[in-house]
């Protein structure tokens, strides 16, 4: 099977070890992973600050880089639910608008083929068991897009059981948002920091060593507000531990 | 041009939308949700009133057609209460044991003459077991809503099983809109502080609810 | 209350002070959190939620796309059952209508059940200015008007006061409006409850006039519904000999039968119960039973502008339950007051800037005050996708556009202030149509990443005020990609 690594711009940017995880674990597993170099941003921060127009233009880019693909796979819940979510959202206001079923058409045919990371493991190549070994204690907060908009429920509980060595310990309020919200973490600063504390705590009180999600944009306030209150837990994308084995760790 | 028309000119500009064969109601509206939730023999329906009755607590009582008017005897002057407030259509036989005086629901009394009663005793027109509800409407034997309301103390007479139904549902076709309403589930109560549920503000403090076979 | 509103910060300004306030945080946390797992168990406990909660929001839907029709069929139904109808296009026309009404009882009080309409339009504040009292004799009303204070939730008005709090309030205030505190109150939730009795009762039971708003109106039947726990609700619409209802245009629902979704998803939403302690339900007016005058005055004040944005009048479809505030992670640290509404929480922040439009710094705020987390609408009885109209409301913020204010259509311009960022906006948009661009400056961060500060000038200090920022690495992903072909480097 051969699928294309929908990496997200902020997780090429800043977090390349978690596409060089996704691309080492979908290849232990015998998929055939390409990186359409032609790819950049899902045009989400634009979408969710009032951009919609300007998110437009970027949902056909995607559209035209990927879609020739079996798959796309992210490691990122809400960039997933940016396409399968909004893009059709997006086509349907564009229509109502009297601006035609162009762009609906466009992006039609990434919507259905795009899978969020533990979605792809678990649903289309039917693993639970990555055959990852992780020796770590480990928390896990379910991002809220992942959660919510593409209802991922269990399965990166499901995978994360199956790691060996991996203790996983549960993360109160772990359905609570982490405060990060895209411009949300700007444009309201303090609110946003409060909900990062509230989160960091939460994490600290189980006594995990490791704090994993599904998507490095909440990793990136929840890391970043651990390393200010000096909180020793280290943030770690999914991706990244199950990419883990026995002879080298991801991370 | 008056308010009313202002408004419904703006209604029907915002609505512009809206096709003119739009889906009609009856097909707009999925009603798969359930009439009742869970298969309950009779008994069962009636437990479960008494059940989610006293849940919310309401003082529950069961008793036999015959031992009613001992029954509510016992239950007034348990409370010490002196006096009684009687919708005109109660059974008389209901109040045959009670030495309390018996103070009919008139239009002509004042709040402050009902302030000074200390118990009501009425029957209802249905009673919900999923909600633990009892709706009043007015009947005969349930007199005008304030009596229900001002004194502290009600006592509720259900005729089981022939007054309970399962559900919401299924309490609603069994009433008239067109008669005053009044839906009880427990004493009244407040979660105003701290969120917290609180039973006994401005209704009854006390419902005791008694189910006569 | 609207007037109080006016001029009010903007949201990140004013929950900035109710972050920083450990008292209010306190109460918030506990109560939300209180109720949160309460409303979970009780929506367990009937096994088609979602149907219900589906058939409800088609309910509300159709009779929004009916609108018109619906509002005739409720004023023939009530007029037919002895009530007067009266419209009123704005807030000042409702408190007009409402204060004439009062006046020709010839009283100078009113009670007054507790009702989100008549905080919206400021209904006390207009009675008082022509020599009327109004007396909000819900318990948590209550505790707001002796305490000189604002509401900050929808449903419990005073969650920002703890019980200590409001002992203090009671031991202070109650004698300056009737019946004084008891002796020796002390703080448990019975104690204060029973004073509030004793101060209410002899309102109550004097009162010639109640003043409510109503759950739903039902138009086949012309019947009106409030929903309640304490019992002020049946004081005020059945002891007083005159009863005037402000009720919003979007609460009807079509039949007698639409109820029993909404009696059995409401209570269960707001006050995570099977069922409130009462309900009451009439028709007009009966004779030698309740008042024997009965007004409905039904409102606008922006409800039209509101439903004619498509996207936007899923709002409309509200039952003021509440359950979105009180599971959101927003309102739980930035407090009710922080929206400047009577409207806070999820759903304030898309039904404020839509009835008042988003001309003002608080309503054209209020859009962003959300991390679209999307908790909000998974718990809506009703289905409102607030994320969805918060970033509708957000574009009509920053891009402006058409809209409907006054029943007129009007272009609105963007907003102030947001120049910087649709720069931003549309510099960005536009390296991202040109993948080569982004690798440049990728790069360009890559290779002097030894000189970024930990903290940043200007607007960077919004992130590193709180956090620290990611280090850059030593190559971006796809310059990995474009060496290995994902192969192994060896630098592992």
């Amino acid at each position: 099977m051969r699928v294309a690594l929908f990496l997200t711009c902020v997780n090429d940017t800043l977090y390349p070890d978690t596409g060089r995880a996704v691309v080492r674990l979908l290849t232990r597993l015998g998929v055939e992973v390409d990186f359409p170099a032609a790819q950049t941003c899902c045009g989400q921060a634009h979408y969710n600050t009032g951009y919609r127009h300007e998110a437009e233009p970027l949902a056909r880019h995607f559209a035209e880089v990927f879609g020739e693909y079996e798959a796309i796979v992210t490691p990122s819940g809400s960039c997933g639910a940016m396409v399968r979510e909004l893009y059709p959202r997006m086509g349907e206001r564009a229509r109502a608008e009297g601006r035609g079923s162009t762009l609906a058409a466009t992006v039609a045919p990434v919507v259905p083929k795009t899978y969020e990371l533990t979605e792809f493991l678990v649903d289309v190549l039917g693993v639970t068991d990555v055959g990852a070994c992780y020796p770590h204690t480990v928390t896990y907060h379910p991002t809220c897009h992942g959660l919510r908009a593409l209802g991922l429920g269990d399965r990166p509980l499901k995978l994360l059981r199956a790691v060996k060595g991996l203790e996983l310990v549960e993360l109160p309020g772990a359905e609570e948002c982490c405060g990060f919200g895209g411009t949300f973490a700007v444009k309201n600063a303090d609110v946003s920091a409060a909900m990062g504390t509230d989160k960091v705590r939460n994490a600290e009180s189980t006594g995990a060593e490791v704090l994993c999600a599904a998507d490095n944009s909440c990793l990136m306030h929840i890391g970043g507000t651990m390393s200010r209150l000096r909180v020793g837990m280290r943030p770690v994308h999914i991706a990244e531990i199950l990419a883990s084995t026995e002879e080298g760790a991801a991370v | 041009m008056s308010s009313r028309e202002r408004i419904l000119g703006r209604v029907r500009r915002a609505l512009a939308d809206v096709p003119r064969d739009d889906t009609p109601y009856d097909r707009a509206v999925p009603r798969d949700y359930l009439r009742e939730h869970g298969e309950r023999s009779t008994e069962e329906t009636v437990a479960l009133l008494a059940e989610n009755l006293a849940d919310y607590r309401a003082v529950v009582h069961r008793c036999a057609d015959a031992e009613l008017p001992e029954l509510l005897a016992r239950l007034l002057a348990g409370r010490g209460s002196r006096s009684v407030l009687v919708p005109p259509g109660l059974p008389p036989h209901w109040l045959a044991a009670v030495d309390a005086t018996r103070v009919p629901d008139r239009a002509g009394s004042t709040p402050h003459e009902l302030d000074r009663v200390d118990s009501v005793i009425t029957g209802c027109a249905v009673a919900i077991a999923e909600t633990g509800t009892i709706v009043l409407d007015g009947g005969p034997d349930q007199g005008r809503r304030r009596i229900t309301l001002i004194p502290d103390h009600h006592i509720c007479v259900v005729r089981v099983p022939g007054q309970v139904v399962s559900s919401v549902p299924r309490a609603l076709r069994r009433l008239d809109p067109a008669r005053p309403l009044t839906w009880i589930s427990g004493p009244s109560a407040t979660s105003d502080i701290e969120l917290d549920r609180v039973e006994g503000v401005h209704g009854p403090r006390t419902l005791e609810v008694v189910l006569v076979d | 209350m609207s007037g109080t509103y006016l001029g009010m910060p903007a949201f990140p300004q004013a929950a900035r002070d109710a972050v920083r306030d450990r008292r209010l945080r306190g109460n918030l946390r506990h109560a939300t959190h209180t109720i949160r797992a309460k409303r979970a168990k009780a929506v367990t406990e009937v096994s088609d939620w979602a149907e219900l909660r589906e058939a409800g929001r088609r309910i509300k839907d159709h009779t929004l796309r009916h609108l018109d029709r619906y509002l005739v069929q409720v004023e023939e139904a009530v007029t037919a059952a002895g009530g007067t109808v009266h419209w009123a296009a704005d807030a000042d026309e409702a408190n007009r209508i409402v204060t004439a009404l009062v006046k020709e009882t010839g009283e100078s009080e009113v009670v007054k059940v507790k009702s989100m309409a008549t905080q919206e339009i400021g209904l006390n504040e207009a009675l008082e200015a022509e020599g009327i009292r109004a007396y909000e004799t819900d318990l948590a009303e209550l505790i707001v008007q002796l305490g000189k204070d604002r509401p900050s939730h929808i449903l419990v008005p005073a969650i920002h006061r703890n019980r200590g709090e409001i002992r203090d309030i009671f031991r202070a205030e109650m004698s300056e409006w009737g019946r004084p505190a008891p002796e020796g109150l002390t703080d448990t939730p019975a104690e204060l409850a029973e004073a509030a009795r004793l101060h209410l009762r002899e309102k109550f039971l004097r009162a010639k006039v109640g003043v409510s708003g109503a759950n739903f109106v039902v138009a086949e039947t012309g019947t009106l519904v409030v929903v309640e726990s304490e019992g002020n609700g049946r004081m005020c619409l059945t002891l007083p000999e005159t009863l005037i209802s402000v009720v919003g245009i979007e609460k009807i629902v079509p039949t007698w039968r639409d109820l029993e979704v909404f009696l059995q998803t409401l209570p269960r939403s707001s006050t995570a119960e099977r069922m409130n302690p009462y309900t009451s339900m009439w028709t007009g007016t009966t004779d030698e039973d309740g008042p024997r005058t009965f007004h409905l005055v039904l409102l606008d004040n922006g409800r039209t502008d509101t439903l004619a944005d498509e996207v936007g009048r899923q709002a409309l479809r509200c039952i003021r339950c509440s359950a979105c505030l009180n599971v959101c992670p927003v309102y739980e640290r930035a407090g009710g007051h922080a929206y400047g509404s009577v409207y806070p929480g999820p759903i304030g922040a898309i039904l404020s800037p839509q009835l008042r439009g988003t001309g003002s710094d608080i309503d054209a705020s209020l859009p962003y005050a959300s991390s679209l987390c999307g908790a909000c609408y998974e718990v809506c009885p009703v289905a409102i996708d607030i994320p969805e109209v918060l970033v509708h409301l957000r574009e009509r913020v920053v891009q402006g556009g058409p809209a409907t204010r006054r029943g007129n259509k009007v272009l609105l311009k963007p907003a102030r202030g947001h120049a910087a960022e649709r720069a931003a906006m549309r510099a960005a948009q536009w390296a991202f149509a040109h993948p080569g661009l982004l690798r440049t400056g990728q790069r360009l961060a890559s290779r002097t990443r030894r000189f970024h500060p930990r903290t940043l000038p200007g607007p960077g200090r919004a992130w590193t005020g709180s956090r620290d920022l990611p280090a850059v690495p030593a190559e971006p992903f796809r310059d990995w990609w474009q060496r290995t072909r994902g192969g192994e480097d060896g630098a592992e």
